[in-house]
């Protein structure tokens, strides 16, 4: 048998461990695999390192991955070894103590080192970096003994440390260079904030000051400025800045700029060499928070396990500060500059400002201080590139102002007890959450939704997890990757999977998880009706539909219920019914007992408890259309009475509901969709909470979209006033015909419209007409290939599988 | 009916193969009430009592993927060889012995677990 190629990892941190595991996850036993560390400590989490400086969490705590973790997957770790060379000719890694390594192939991640001043005096002892648990260690040591302490640095690591000296009882002065407080990631009234803040809490500052010499003899007595003032000081903290780590790599010869210039596939210049982490850069940037390093990870180990299919593309980070009680956030550019605008507010009294800097309608950078609620919403709005145009007004009061926005995600959670219910559908409180991510070192949604089940379910507790997560980790989190997969099977996005069904042509979900490697060849719950359904848009005529790829609501044509029976509820065009219709419905609901007959929220009946093996005779009975109450398709058209009866309505709503329900029976799209037609404005079928409402006036429509009355509330737009029926249908079907084209699996118009902005609709279906034509001819054509599910089952060309496959008897 | 000589077991013809869809399930009714089989990408077929250690879920409804099936009431994840719920989910369903002969299915009622 052929030995195991070898891999080694220099850098035993978050960068080159994350990127281990990444790789035990998708081709583990591919390698042999060693790991050397500089330090004596199996990885741990260097942004914890703050907490335990001021003393809220411990040492122990910080540990992401145990000695045993090492031995469970077969590494050998060398921790406390450090690498002195790397001779690529012999592909070897040579140790101080000569100890030497082979590989097969090599990874760097040597993250960065500290920046020491290059001032006399600065080699005295109790001058100390910030940057691992040594140098923690050695500021616990002197802060027990009290005493003065200085940090030169008003960053982020430096006010952290700054911080933790603090609440250790030490007298604390920050020396910066620059005229305010964290320069690099505040606008100089949000730095003053910040100095004001922290200087009540008894911190002291000089600045703008330059640090001479480092003055004593045998020990640190003080610092000397440029400007010849001396202060004194016990313990001196160097927190001025990080360097990339790339001594070792350049010593190899391997080309280095800033960092260790690597590729989009995380490949340094020499083919076997790979870095990530704080080492590195990429297309001329260099990062030092942890959720850029994390990308790199995942990207590097896909190259590893010779998948070769993932780019990192950089990222866009956002900030925030763990010192408790202040509240601070900041992403992207907010510098200023003649092409962008600002929108500010500041309260010099309470402590908030606020400042989001647009370009062309769109978030580039914010600035957030005192109240930080809205930063990940704002951190959203930035990543996907949103047209906020239509909330420009309210942008600074969050999500929470837009509309009858119905229960706010973005509340503060830091500020709810630990026994705050977060998510109501499976029951996890605060408490639970935060437990998790600092226990198990979580990261990322998708790790807390995996391990507490918390926003697993309807996901509208989602904004207040990601809260959660970022006042837990603080800088470390960033709200979700700039790029979020479909699911756990691929590092695809829904885009990307889409864009590659069209140009490749793949006709089948299961073409499509082979020919994109998908991890898992059979799919996960999330991905297969997702695919399932891009195939089917993309080429609504050849796709192959598979049964299988569905939820069972779409395979039974029926809605399971609680205790395993379904639900039927046939098609009523409108909600009008007729004494024979309804005769055949008491019928089934007396002959097949049928639990409960019920009015559904959309004006329809609904029989309940009903038996698998009697949902195709139940259909045969009814002889009516399935409802699609089940399905991810056009539900209900739900109406008034209109001109018919009522003596206020202006137009035929009923006639318009049905005209409408008719033109649109059988179509599915990304989820379900649900239209009203009100006769009048009093609007008494809701058509302002609907995907699609229409709304009689005395000239002819108003059509809303993007309404939703359920999880979220939000109340329609209204997309344009037409005269005719005729013309209102045409747009209903452009409209919707685009939403099913662009909108992600699983995501309602409300979200979509309000992603994609309502120009961008406007633009399509309203102003353009040869455009809305061909949207609407689209949108016929993938519903001509349709036919009703029920009357398919009662003639045999459709197996929904009702009866058991066999009966053993006793 | 077919047995292999070292094979004790009660072995109960109950279909075929081709009537159980590929990353799909159906359910035997049995005195040991029903019995859900399960057929992966790779024809592997698994046999676990049809209730969701959740809430009672039919599993022979859920989605089939490798040898994990997604119960359908609330996307719990079962362990079809072990039939273990997977964490941070704790609970376990009995799995039936079952095997595939010419396309012919094999059940035994004699729980494994």
């Amino acid at each position: 048998m052929a030995s195991k190629a070898k891999l080694v990892l220099i850098g035993n941190g978050m960068a080159g461990i994350r990127t281990l595991e990444e790789l035990l996850k998708m081709a583990p036993g591919a390698f042999e695999i060693t790991v050397f560390g500089a330090e004596p400590h199996p990885n741990y989490n260097r942004i914890l390192l703050s907490p335990v400086l001021s003393g809220e969490m411990r040492l122990e705590d910080t540990i992401l991955n145990d000695w045993d973790w090492y031995h469970d997957h077969g590494i050998n770790l060398q921790a406390g070894r450090k690498i002195v060379q790397i001779d690529r000719a012999r592909r070897r890694v040579i140790a101080a103590d000569g100890i030497e390594a082979a590989y097969d192939r090599l990874l760097i991640a040597t993250g960065s080192n500290p920046f020491l001043l290059p001032i006399p005096g600065r080699d005295l002892p109790g001058v100390v970096a910030y940057r691992d648990i040594s140098d923690v260690e050695q500021m616990l040591a002197a802060s027990a003994k009290g005493g003065r302490a200085v940090v030169i640095g008003g960053g982020l690591l430096g006010l952290e440390a700054a911080n933790g000296l603090l609440s250790r009882g030490m007298d604390v002065s920050v020396v910066h260079l620059h005229p305010w407080l964290m320069e690099r990631q505040l606008d100089q009234v949000g730095g003053a904030l910040l100095q004001k803040a922290l200087a009540q809490r008894g911190m002291r500052f000089y600045l703008p000051k330059q640090t001479e010499a480092v003055l004593g003899e045998t020990h640190v007595t003080g610092l000397r400025f440029r400007d010849g003032e001396e202060i004194p000081a016990d313990l001196v903290v160097m927190a001025v800045g990080i360097r990339p780590n790339i001594e070792l790599a350049k010593a190899a010869g391997i080309h280095c700029e800033r960092g260790i210039v690597v590729n989009d596939t995380m490949q340094t210049y020499d083919p076997r060499i790979y870095a990530v982490g704080e080492c590195v850069q990429h297309r001329g940037q260099t990062y030092g928070l942890v959720a850029p390093l994390f990308e790199q990870a995942k990207v590097a180990a896909n190259h590893l396990a010779a998948y070769g299919r993932m780019r990192y593309e950089g990222s866009i980070t956002s900030t925030k500060l763990k010192v408790t009680g202040i509240d601070l956030f900041s992403a992207g550019d907010f510098t200023g500059g003649p092409e962008v605008e600002e929108i500010t507010l500041l309260d010099g009294t309470y402590g908030v400002y606020k400042k989001v800097v647009l370009k062309d309608n769109k978030v580039v950078g914010s600035v957030l201080y005192g109240d930080t609620s809205i930063g990940p919403w704002l951190f959203q709005l930035l990543r996907e590139n949103h047209d906020i145009g239509e909330i420009r007004a309210h942008l600074l009061f969050g999500e929470t102002h837009l509309g009858d926005a119905g229960h706010a995600g973005h509340d503060q959670a830091a500020s709810l007890p630990d026994s705050a219910e977060i998510c109501g559908c499976n029951g996890v409180c605060k408490g639970t959450i935060v437990q998790a991510i600092r226990e198990q070192g979580l990261f990322t949604l998708e790790e807390v939704r995996q391990q507490t089940k918390a926003s697993s379910s309807c996901g509208s507790c989602t904004g207040l997890v990601e809260q959660l997560l970022a006042s837990t980790l603080g800088g470390v989190y960033d709200q979700s990757p700039k790029k979020k997969p479909l699911c756990g099977c691929t590092d695809l996005t829904h885009d990307e999977v889409r864009e590659a069904i069209v140009a490749e042509k793949l006709l089948s979900a299961r073409q499509v998880f082979e020919y994109l490697n998908w991890n898992h060849p059979g799919g996960c719950a999330t991905c297969r009706p997702a695919v399932n359904y891009y195939v089917r848009t993309a080429w609504p005529a050849e796709g192959l539909d598979d049964p299988q790829m569905h939820f069972i609501n779409e395979r039974a044509h029926a809605n399971i219920q609680k205790d395993g029976t379904y639900s039927v509820v046939p098609r009523i065009y409108g909600g009008v019914t007729s004494p024979a219709e309804l005769r055949r419905i008491a019928e089934v609901a007396e002959r097949f007992q049928v639990p409960m007959v019920k009015f559904t929220g959309g004006q329809r009946l609904d029989l309940l408890g009903v038996k698998k093996e009697d949902l195709p005779a139940i259909w045969a009975t009814l002889g009516m259309p399935s409802g699609h109450a089940y399905g991810k398709s056009l539900r209900t058209v739900k109406t008034c009475v209109g001109t018919e009866f009522c003596r206020f309505g202006t137009q035929d709503s009923t006639r318009m509901g049905i005209e409408l329900e008719r033109a649109l029976e059988g179509m599915w799209a990304p989820h379900k969709v649900k239209l009203a037609a009100s006769g009048c404005p009093r609007n008494c079928a809701e058509s302002t909470v609907k995907d699609v409402g229409v709304i009689g006036v005395d000239s002819g429509w108003e059509i809303y979209i993007g309404g939703n009355g359920g999880m979220k509330v939000r109340a329609a737009d209204l997309l344009c006033k037409v005269k005719t029926n005729a013309e209102a249908i045409e747009i209903t079907k452009a409209f919707l015909q685009l939403y099913r084209q662009e909108a992600h699996y699983l995501e309602r118009t409300a979200p979509w419209v309000e992603r994609v902005g309502l120009e961008h609709i406007k633009v399509r279906v309203v102003d353009d007409p040869t455009n809305r034509r061909r949207l609407a001819e689209a949108l016929d054509f993938a519903l001509a290939q349709e036919r009703d599910p029920w009357a398919a089952a009662i003639e045999g060309h459709l197996d929904v599988h009702a009866e058991p496959l066999a009966r053993v008897a006793p | 009916m077919t047995a292999t000589p070292n094979d004790c077991m009660n072995w109960m013809e109950i279909g075929v193969l081709a009537e159980i869809p590929p990353l799909g399930g159906r359910y035997v009714e049995t005195p040991r009430g029903q019995i859900a089989l399960l057929r992966n990408e790779a024809d592997e077929l698994f046999a676990v009592e049809n209730r969701c250690p959740h809430r009672g879920g039919p599993l022979s409804e859920g989605y089939v993927s490798g040898r994990i099936v997604f119960c359908p009431l609330h996307n719990w994840q079962i362990d079809l060889s072990k039939g273990e719920a997977l964490p941070p989910d704790v609970g376990c369903v009995k799995t039936y012995p079952v095997k595939v002969e010419a396309g012919r299915i094999f059940l035994s009622l004699d729980a494994k677990s």
